[in-house]
Parts: structure tokens; sequence; C-alpha cells
């Protein structure tokens, strides 16, 4: 039995405590009036005018550019973003940019907890996907890292909540984060009014979003108690019916998950952005997602080794588990590039604009991607000998998570604050309080059974295995 | 690799008392005996539609491509609905040699061997396609950028139809060395058999030499290790590049970024299925239950299921995301309502009932494990992805961004004699190979027989029960 000591444990809270602090401190700081956002744009303008030369003063000019093109830019007339600026611009151009501006600054802590909590509640869904695509697979190397893999399935019942809670909030227009939730977008009486949106308000209205988001979350976490009830009750029986059990809903999770992660993608992430569309998006999500999951339940389970809890775990499982971060990160730059290249090849306005936003805003991001989450984790886990070093793959782990945390941050982002983004007390902040609650729930869920689900029939298997 | 230890749970994977030496004379027989009359039969009909096929593609060529039902708006039917549904079979060929060897499935070794062949006569299909749908296909030779006398005029590398040219020839390339590299023990055994000089002579040369000894055995495994992982991410991209040959037009129900993956998905789909039938049969002629089992079958059929899932999901999003731009053009895709009602509707309700409906019948681990429905099934796959690939191209053609511009395609019997060409074209290769080369790996199978065999694994849990 893991016992979760106690400076883990401290050092989780801690994480939480801090991390709450940051967020608490980006919603005091964001803007309640546009004279505060006003102060604050003169004052980003002076910082940057000391610093002078840097990433900040890329973006003012890019930022500047955009604000006077605002009207004309057929490119532009698409994004939502842009909806707001030529609506303001009736009344006003520099009032109109201050309203716009506020609503940014206003959704920048909302957004930088958002960006957090989607990673780690898609990050952690995809481990128990993933768990699930071993069990069914019959996999013979990994039943050792199944304790592993439900300890870290153990944190979505946490996070659910959450998320659920800052769903009803955003539902109830807590936030804007959605722009197609605004008053009157589909009211054509109303100065806001977006025919656009107001054309697929049979997807995109608050009841079906809401209620079909808690048919997702509801639903995985239905089969992440399942499953573990099944695996803890299969330790110690004399048969293999809860292993079967397990089989079958593992068969129905995949299923179900296989329909609402795209689904789930639409509603949260691509509904940000409500006049873009693509094809691809809910699979790309996916890849994003099932990297990082690699990436954690190696990492947790090099931690639980170095603690001497994992003894039957040898390097043979880390080089598979290298060999799985490994194929699907070149997985994931297959999808990024293929979602990316068709889209600049046919270059259709109403396409384009996503990642032209992308580009001319998120420069540094959206290209610093490319070797984080390919070149490097490439280059350094091609070599075999390299795979079994827990030290590689915890260093190219770190690498591309934070890789992986740009690519939802870009995704999520410029749709919310535009060109507003930063890295401050509210997305540091987020981060280290999910951090703090994954650590928390994770090894909690861990120390409460066995660390090895010794009533799998392959466990024999997986205790020799050797590559 | 792994260790030796098998879960007990793990069904045979070679049925019955075999012995090393009885899986040789298994799969040499075939190829030391004689051929009976139904394989000169069925070899008689395929060469027969082979040169049918021959004689329409000249037909095509002598007299110009309007004797194809193609027109001016509808410029791609049959001819790439052919080139994209052949390879596409040809790919689980490689998924079952790469994929699954990265995989360490062992129940691939049954079967790799044919699927690899398959991959193989697939591809020369396919790639007939791209030279015959030419007006001037003599001048096909301009899309290698080769120095020349015009100035060297070179091609122009934006065009996914010349990385098409790039991907198929790279694709065949390597699967034939994969192919190759993996025959030369299987090749070395039957030279080694031989009795008469000819046959000698000819598998000596096939088999390049090979004797066998530890240090061959270890770079062996290196090769098809590094080959099986440059195989891997070939086998996607050349599916993905065939997928942008549409996926990167303006289009409305081709310019689609999921198309890259979905595609590779259905490639693996219908690959698996065409691997289904022509396995279902050989198991029988070649007298090859043992090691084609049922548990093979329904490995395969599990495959089929997931990727069908995968494919029934890209559907899906297709029909979704053409709602969801709030484009008009996007009503006549080809998964859209305007495709299910309009003149095209039987096509798409094929696509439906063959492709998502049927399949569904695996779910069922009776039909699952059933031969003859697995056959029955695969079959009907088979159909439905054609029907898929048709769809994409006919139906989006046949109303595009213009109204004046819309009308219907209607194939020509010389559409139809050239597809039934290139079945035959497959079938006359195949019946040659499952006559001429060991059908089987059998240097790989015989690595598993201790721990996956019947018999040995009766024994060791006789032992256990002691």
């Amino acid at each position: 039995m893991y016992q979760f000591s106690s400076k883990l444990k401290i050092t989780a809270i801690a994480l939480m405590v801090i991390g709450l602090i940051g967020i608490i401190i980006s919603f005091a700081s964001a803007p309640s009036t546009e004279a505060e956002a006003a102060e604050i744009l003169a004052h980003q303008t002076d910082a940057h005018g000391a610093h002078g030369g840097d990433a900040h003063a890329t973006k003012e000019i890019s930022h500047d550019e955009h604000h006077e093109h605002a009207d004309k830019d057929a490119h532009h007339a698409d994004t939502t973003h842009d909806a707001h600026a030529d609506h303001h611009a009736e009344e006003g151009h520099d009032a109109g940019h201050l309203a716009h501006v506020l609503h940014q600054l206003q959704n920048r802590p909302w957004a930088a907890f958002y960006v957090a909590l989607f990673f780690f509640t898609f990050v952690t869904v995809v481990v128990f996907a993933f768990l699930n695509i071993q069990r069914v697979a019959q996999a013979g190397w990994s039943i050792v890292l199944f304790r592993v893999m439900e300890g870290i399935s153990g944190f979505l019942p946490y996070v659910s909540v959450i998320f659920l809670g800052f769903l009803i909030i955003t539902a109830l227009h807590g936030n804007h984060l959605f722009v197609w939730m605004a008053e009157g977008t589909v009211d054509p009486s109303s100065p806001n009014f977006d025919p656009i949106i107001a054309n697929k308000s049979g997807w995109l209205n608050v009841p079906r979003w809401l209620i079909c988001s808690i048919i997702y979350l509801v639903g995985w976490n239905v089969f992440v108690y399942l499953n573990r009830k099944h695996s803890v009750l299969q330790d110690n029986a004399s048969d293999l019916k809860n292993y079967y059990k397990n089989y079958k809903f593992g068969v129905a999770f995949l299923a179900f998950f296989i329909f609402t992660e795209s689904m789930s993608v639409w509603d949260w992430i691509m509904g940000l952005d409500p006049h873009w569309f693509s094809t691809l998006f809910g699979w790309y999500v996916f890849a994003t997602a099932v990297v990082s999951a690699l990436t954690v339940i190696a990492m947790v389970t090099v931690y639980l080794k170095s603690k001497g809890y994992l003894e039957i775990v040898n390097n043979s499982h880390l080089h598979d588990l290298a060999k799985f971060m490994f194929g699907f990160s070149i997985f994931w730059t297959y999808l990024w590039f293929a979602q990316f290249m068709l889209i600049w090849y046919a270059d259709m306005p109403e396409e384009t604009t996503y990642f032209v936003q992308r580009f001319d805003e998120y420069k540094l991001l959206f290209l610093g991607m490319i070797p984080l989450n390919f070149i490097l984790p490439v280059l350094m886990l091609v070599n075999s000998d390299f795979k079994r070093i827990p030290q590689i793959v915890l260093g190219t782990g770190t690498i591309i998570l934070i890789g992986h945390y740009i690519d939802v941050f870009v995704m999520i982002m410029p749709a919310t604050v535009g060109d507003q983004w930063g890295f401050g007390w509210g997305e540091v902040g987020s981060v280290l309080f999910f951090l703090g609650l994954f650590i928390y729930a994770v090894f909690t869920t861990i120390s409460k059974a066995p660390l090895i689900a010794k009533g799998n029939p392959f466990l024999h298997e997986s205790e020799h295995f050797h590559y | 690799m792994s260790s030796h230890y098998e879960a007990p749970i793990r069904e045979p994977l070679v049925l019955g008392e075999k012995s090393y030496h009885d899986i040789t004379m298994d799969i040499v027989k075939p190829i030391e005996g004689k051929a009976n009359k139904n394989w000169y039969i069925a070899f008689g009909i395929a060469l027969v539609a082979f040169l049918w096929g021959v004689g329409c593609i000249l037909y095509t060529i002598g007299t110009g491509i309007g004797v194809w039902g193609l027109n001016k708006n509808i410029g791609w039917a049959w001819d790439i609905t052919n080139f994209v549904w052949w390879v596409g079979i040809g790919h689980a060929g490689t998924l079952i040699s790469a994929v699954l060897l990265l995989f360490r499935q062992k129940w691939r070794m049954a079967i790799n061997r044919s699927a690899e062949a398959m991959t193989i006569f697939a591809v020369f299909q396919a790639g007939l396609f791209p030279l015959i749908h030419m007006g001037r296909p003599w001048n096909g030779y301009w899309v290698l950028p080769i120095p020349n006398q015009f100035g060297s005029l070179w091609v122009n590398f934006n065009s996914p139809l010349l990385w098409d040219v790039f991907a198929i020839s790279t694709y065949l390339s390597v699967s034939l060395v994969f192919w190759w590299t993996g025959l030369l023990p299987d090749f070395a055994m039957i030279r080694d058999r031989a009795v008469k000089p000819f046959q000698k002579k000819i598998y000596a040369l096939l088999s390049f030499g090979w004797s066998g000894r530890a240090k061959d055995w270890q770079r062996f495994e290196e090769v098809s290790l590094v080959l099986a992982g440059l195989a891997t991410p070939l086998v996607l991209s050349v599916h993905t590049i065939v997928s942008m040959d549409f996926a990167t037009s303006i289009n409305p129900g081709w310019h689609s970024t999921i198309f890259p993956p979905y595609f590779v998905a259905g490639a693996i789909f219908s690959g698996f299925a065409m691997v289904q039938t022509l396995l279902g049969i050989m198991r029988k002629v070649s007298n090859l239950e043992n090691y084609i089992t049922r548990l093979h079958v329904e490995y395969m059929n599990i495959v089929i299921i997931v990727t069908g899932g995968i494919v029934a999901v890209a559907y899906a999003s297709e029909f979704f995301i053409a709602w969801y731009t709030g484009s008009p053009y996007e009503n006549y895709t080809y998964m859209s309502v305007g495709a299910a009602t309009g003149p095209y509707g039987w096509a798409f309700w094929s696509l439906i009932l063959f492709n998502i409906a049927i399949p569904q019948l695996l779910w069922i681990t009776k039909v699952r494990r059933s031969f003859i429905w697995s056959f029955i099934i695969s079959i009907a796959i088979n159909i439905g992805m054609w029907f898929e690939r048709f769809d994409i191209i006919a139906i989006v053609l046949s109303k595009g961004h213009l109204p004046s511009t819309w009308t219907r395609f209607e194939p020509t019997f010389v559409d139809v004699g050239v597809f039934v060409g290139t079945i035959g074209f497959f079938f006359v290769l195949f019946l040659l190979y499952a006559r001429t080369f060991p059908v089987i790996a059998q240097a790989e199978v015989k690595t598993i027989m201790k721990s996956s065999g019947e018999h040995y694994k009766q024994l060791r849990d006789g032992k256990n029960e002691h």
C-alpha cells in the first residue's frame, strides 16, 4: 500500500493555496469599468516603452495595426472579437475600443482559469481512456501501471465538480467567454445581433450546451467509478467475473467516449470561436490530451518508483510509455499540421481568420509549440537507451506538458482575451492550483488500494515483461 | 522480446500438435504441389478479366479519355474512386506488418505475409489509375523533377497530385523491401527443400544467400523494427496525401480538415475487410485452418469495428460541421441532407448501409467468430468503402457552387471495364503468389509456437495443475 507522505500532502496544499491566491489576485485586478481598462492600457504602453524591443512591444504593434484596420480588413471581419469592434465602432472608435478591451481584460482571469481547468480535465479523462484501451486490448505489459492510471483517473470527480460549477457560472452570464451566449446575439432587433450565430442557435444554445456538458461529465465519471469498483473487487476475487465486467465497461466507455470527446471539444473549445469550424478539431484536441496523458502516467510512475513503491515496474515499462510519448508527439504534430496546412492551402477567409489571429497576436507561442511538442520530444526519445532513463523521460515530459499547455492556451486565449494575453497571477495561479489539487487527489486515490492490481489475469505477464 | 510466459487466458494462435517441421510442411505444400482444377478456373477467370481491362485501357489511351463517362464538371469519378479504393485496401498490409509489429501483436504473424502481398498487388492496381486517367499519359514522366532541355522546366511542388507521385512510389518501394526482407528466411527454407534444379535455382536467387546465422537474425530483427517504425508514418502519410487531393481544394464537401486521419481510418477499415475476404478463402483452399484460426478472424473483426467506429464518428463530424458552417453550399456535400435526398440518394444510403449498419453486426460475438458471417460482412465493407470514395468524389462534384454546372455522372462500359480489369489483375497476381510464395511467415510463426501454440499451452496448463 502506498502511504501519502505528509511532505507531499503539504506541498499539494501549499500549491493549492498559492494558486488560489494567484487566482483571487487576478480576479481582483481585472477592471470593472472602461476607465479602469483605459488606465491599464495606458500603464501597459508605459511599461512597454520602458522595456522596449521585447516580445511585448511586438504585441503592442500588432495590436495597433489590428485596431486601425478593425473595420476595413476583410480577413478580420468575420472574427467574433472584431464583430464587437465593428459594432462599437459605430458609437465612436475610442469608446468602442475601450469597451472591447474591457471585455477582454475582464475575461482574462476566467480564461486563465479555464485553460488550466480544461487541460487538467481532458488529460485526466484521456488517462482513463488509455487505461480502458489497455484493458480492452488485453495488453500484457501495462497491468503493473493500472493502479497508477486508476489513481490519476481518481482526479476526474474533483475536477469535474469544478468544471460543472464553471459551466453553470458561464451559462448564467458570470463571464463573457462564449460570445454566442451574449445578450441579443440571436435577436434580429438587437444591436448585438449576429446572423451567423443565429443560424447555429440549434446547437449553440445554453440549455442544450449545459445538458450535453453534464452528460459528458457525468457519463465519464460513472465509468471511472465502475472501473475502480470492479478493479478493487477483482483483487481478492476467486474468479474473473469482475475482470470481464470491467472489460465490457471498457468497451462501452470507449464507444461513449469517441463520440462525447468530439462533441465536448465542439462545445467547450470550438464554441469559443463560433464563426470558425474545423472537422478535425475534436481529434486534434484529443491528440494534445493523449500525449499529455501518457506523459503524466510516466511521471507519476517514475515518482512512485523513485519512492520505492513500484519495484515491479522495470525500465521496459518505462520504455513502452516513452515510446507512446514519442509516437503520439508525432501524431499530434501530424494532426496539427494537417489542420493548419489544409486551412492555409485553401485560404478560405472564414477559416483562415483563426490562424491569422493566432499567428499575429500569439506568434511566439504559436510557433514555439512546434519545437516543444515535436522537435525536442522526437530528438530526445528516438533513442531506445534514452527511453529507459527516468531523468530523460521526466525532462522530456516536462517539455511536452508545457508545450501542450501552450497548445490549449492558444486554443482558448485568442477567442477570449485577444491580444490582452500574458502570463500573470491568474495563469500561473490556475496551473498551480490544479497541480496541487491533482497531486492531492491522485495520491489520495492511489493510497486507498494496493499498488498492484493483483486479480488481473495478465498481471504475471506484466511482471515478467521485458523488451 | 517478451518473456516466454503467457497468461493462460490467452487463446492459442497455432492449433493442433504442431512441430517445427509440421509448420514447414503445411506452408510449402501449395508451393511444392500441383495446382488443382479450381485454381486454374479461378486463374482463368481472373486472367480474362485482366485482359478485358487491358483492352479497355488501350481503347481509352488510343481513343481519348472521352470514352469514359466523365464530363466537364465531373472530371474525376470512377478513375480516382478506384485509385483511392485500391490504395486504401493496400494499407491494411502495412498496418498488419508494421503497426501490429510495433504493438507486438503475435496474431499478425499468420496473416502478415498475405496482407503485405495484398498491399503490393493493390498498390499496383492503384498506380495504374494516375497514369491512365491522364489525357496524355505518354507525357506522364513530366511529373518527375528531372533536369531537361526545356530550360530545366520543373514541376510545381505545391500540388497534392505531385505529392501522390512521391507518396505512392515511396510506399510501393518501402512495402516491397519490407516484404522481401521478411521473405528471405522463408525463401531459404524452400530453396533448401527443393529437389528440382530449376526450382532450387529460382529460390536460391530469391533468398539472397540467407544462411540464418545469429548475427543475421539479430540484424534482421533490427531492420524489421526500423522498417516498421518507418512504414507506420509512411502508411499514415500516404493516405493522408491521397486525402489531400480533395481536402486542399475549395470544393464544399472536399475541403475538410478531418480528411487526413479519416481517410487513413477508412483505409484500415477497408484493407482489413479485404484481408478478411482473401484469408477467408485462403485458409480453406490452402489448408491453413490451424494457422489462420477463428481467433485471427475475430481479432481482424475487432480492428474492423474499431476503425469502422472511427469512420462513423468522422461521418457524424462531417454531417454536423457541414450544417454548423451555415454555408448553403455545404447542403449538397456527400454527408448532408441534400445527398441523402438528392439524385445520388442511393449511393448515400448504400454507404450508410454497407459501412455503418452492416458492420455493427460484428458487435455480436457469434457473428464476429463466424467464418461465413465475417466473409459476408467483409465483402459488404469492400462495397461500402467503394461507395464512400465514389460519394466523396461524384456527389460533391455533381453539385458545385454554381447551379448551372450541376450535372450527373454515368459510367460507360469502359469505366466499368477498367475497374473489372484491375480486379482481374489483382487476382492474377494474388493467385500466382499463393502458389509460389510462402503465404505464412514460417520463421515468425515458429517463434510463437511454444508460447502460443495450442499443444504447448495444454502442456503448460497441465503442469500448472500438479
